[in-house]
């Protein structure tokens, strides 16, 4: 049996890294952008690869390949705040009026945490999302997928350092990614 | 709505010497299907780019109008274009996106094709079919005519289609503003890994009028011009390097091709542009002395977004790509996206320019998702019986087109319509779809090579190719 310390830091740590994430998925539900990006690290890296079929034996290429392919994202912080800075001018038409948005993250998995379970410093995470979001009249859509993240312990919680975004999904059903993932 | 004979699509529905359009060539089903015989199986159509299929057995599935198509390199490296779908029974002999191979095998019955689309195996050849099948008539039907101008790879299902070098015809001298380097060299495009494909609720015609020539759409892209995302740090692009130019429309109407361009002054000095990474305004320097060095009155030409008629659109500069609107019903367009960079830029400006395409282009560019927002509620306020009764408006800078364009010693091809003061013009989309109507009137090819008998106009204008 485990270290019954290291079974409750992992508990622990579990909890917490899951009210990180609920608490950003309301952020964004709540359109509350500037704040959202404030839980952005400074060196971020926001990746959304394209997805091929290919065949059994191949998956290799299955996914388009970050900082040398085309992907749907594959940015930092700057293009990010501009995309919440677009949104803010209130003329941004994909945006106005607003969508209505509503993420659910799950499936939430803790991978490793660096230093240590107990006293954390970064965490590789797993989790799935969906993501409704329905604007206008009746325009909706549903996305449906994984996350991997890395979050690193800042001053006064946690940060996003890495999130890897993987749509289930080969020609893109939605018309725009006006929103955040 | 009631059925529409073709012969009244030209006079009733498309009126361009009047600058009105009626709102069913966008929303009618009935038109929609007719225009997947009267135009997409005779127009020369953009499948892919030859970098996509370098080596024998390479193959990437595009489409052509509704259909699916392969395109690939066989054996003795031979480029073609199959429709994707078995002789037998008509199962999709191919569903990866991209790939190589040596043979493509259905996975109904068995029956194997060849990169040259020969049938090269069919299971119980000898006991069910005693071997009395005869193979050489059962390959996969291959599309008649294919080339590859530039690299790109263009098709049509219409054997007796002109060939693809006299479709252009004049308007060449554009598209190779998007085909040839950015130093004036020929050729030498490759595109990024990764075909952006994304579906918009609209009619495809939408965004084909949208990128031959509509400068008039500015408060669209508002927002984005706001917060800055061009390569000097502002702006959707950096308008640096046509400081001074003449703004001009371009339209093929014989043809049905358009863009729009500026022109600069013989005297241009170099232009401080792409400001963002040294190497960048570094290369692009080097890039407009090589050209003006080659030859300085094509120099002043900058290339602006374009439509080869009827469903490949293009941004030669900033982001340069190509966009194919596939018809996936009267109301859904399936959008295509390759991005090109001259394949012997430094390796940092790819990267950057590669950043810059995908923060401006498709459905997460900043740029873009503002226009599939009005094709998308364009189309639907457009569609009910009330509205279907009011034409659009087609009027601005009717008349004010010009055969014989000369600018300062240079001659353009082209119906050409400055609009530098105006700012804006809809010449291109008039030219767009006087060509649209004879297509969907013309019985064949007959009638619309009308350049080759000189009984219909010949927009070419000036003498620059001699």
């Amino acid at each position: 049996m485990a270290n019954p310390d290291e079974a409750i830091a992992r508990l622990l740590l579990q909890d917490e890294v899951e009210r990180f994430l609920f608490a950003e998925a309301e952020l964004l539900d709540d359109r509350q952008y500037e704040e959202w990006l404030e839980l952005l690290e400074d060196d971020i890296r926001y990746w959304m690869p394209m997805r091929r079929n290919v065949k059994f034996g191949e998956l290799e290429r299955e996914f388009t390949r970050e900082g040398q392919d085309i992907n749907w994202f594959d940015e930092g912080k700057d293009t990010l705040t501009r995309r919440v800075n677009q949104i803010l001018t209130g003329v941004h038409w994909a945006e106005e009026p607003l969508s209505r948005i509503c993420h659910i993250v799950s499936n939430v998995q803790v991978l490793d945490a660096q230093p240590s379970m107990s006293d954390p410093s970064e965490v590789s995470v797993r989790c799935r999302f969906i993501i409704y979001r329905n604007r206008v009249e009746t325009e909706t859509d549903f996305l449906v997928g994984k996350r991997e993240e890395l979050l690193r312990k800042a001053e006064g919680g946690w940060k996003i350092a890495r999130r890897k975004i993987v749509l289930d999904q080969n020609v893109l059903l939605a018309k725009n990614l006006t929103f955040f993932f | 709505m009631v059925a529409t004979s073709r012969d009244e699509v030209s006079g009733k529905l498309v009126d361009v010497d009047h600058g009105l359009i009626s709102r069913e060539i966008f929303v009618s089903d009935d038109i929609y299907q007719q225009e997947q015989e009267q135009v997409f199986a005779r127009a020369w159509l953009f499948i892919g780019h030859e970098a996509q299929i370098p080596k024998p057995g390479d193959y990437f599935v595009s489409s052509m109008g509704e259909e699916s198509v392969i395109l690939c390199r066989d054996r003795e490296g031979q480029v073609h274009a199959f429709l994707n779908s078995c002789m037998h029974r008509g199962m999709k002999v191919c569903r990866y996106d991209e790939g190589n191979t040596p043979v493509f095998t259905c996975p109904y019955h068995g029956w194997s094709f060849a990169t040259d689309g020969k049938l090269v195996g069919v299971p119980y050849f000898k006991d069910a079919y005693h071997q009395e099948l005869d193979k050489s008539k059962w390959g996969l039907i291959e599309v008649p005519q294919v080339h590859n101008y530039k690299g790109g790879i263009w098709a049509t299902w219409d054997e007796s289609a002109p060939p693809f070098l006299d479709y252009i015809g004049g308007f060449r001298l554009y598209l190779d503003l998007l085909m040839d380097g950015w130093d004036g060299s020929e050729g030498g495009t490759e595109v990024f890994g990764g075909v952006e494909k994304w579906l918009v609720p609209s009619n495809w015609k939408f965004p084909a009028e949208n990128f031959i020539g509509d400068r008039y759409h500015n408060i669209s892209h508002r927002s984005v011009d706001m917060v800055g995302i061009g390569p000097s740090g502002t702006g959707r692009r950096d308008t640096n390097e046509r400081a001074g130019s003449r703004f001009l429309d371009v339209s093929f109407p014989e043809r049905g091709h358009g863009t729009v361009m500026a022109l600069r002054p013989a005297d241009a000095p170099m232009p401080q542009a792409y400001q963002d990474l040294p190497v960048l305004s570094e290369y692009f320097r080097h890039c407009e002395e090589e050209k003006k060095r080659k030859d300085a009155q094509l120099w002043r030409l900058l290339g602006g977004p374009g439509t080869v008629f009827p469903n490949m659109s293009y941004l030669p500069r900033q982001p340069r790509s190509i966009a194919v609107w596939h018809p996936r019903g009267v109301n859904k367009t399936e959008v295509w996206r390759w991005f090109l960079v001259d394949a012997k830029a430094p390796q940092e400006v790819k990267d950057y320019l590669r950043h810059y395409y995908i923060r401006y282009s498709g459905p997460g560019g900043l740029t873009e998702q503002d226009d599939m927002e009005n094709w998308n509620y364009a189309h639907s306020a457009s569609s009910g019986v009330i509205a279907r009764r009011y034409a659009y408006n087609y009027e601005m800078g009717l008349g004010y087109g010009t055969p014989n364009y000369e600018n300062d010693g240079l001659k353009l091809p082209g119906l050409i319509l400055d609009s530098t003061e105006a700012k804006a013009a809809e010449q291109n989309q008039r030219g767009f779809y006087r060509r649209w109507a004879e297509f969907m009137d013309a019985e064949d090819w007959g009638g619309l090579a009308n350049w080759r008998n000189g009984s219909g106009h010949e927009w070419r204008g000036g003498e620059y190719f001699g």
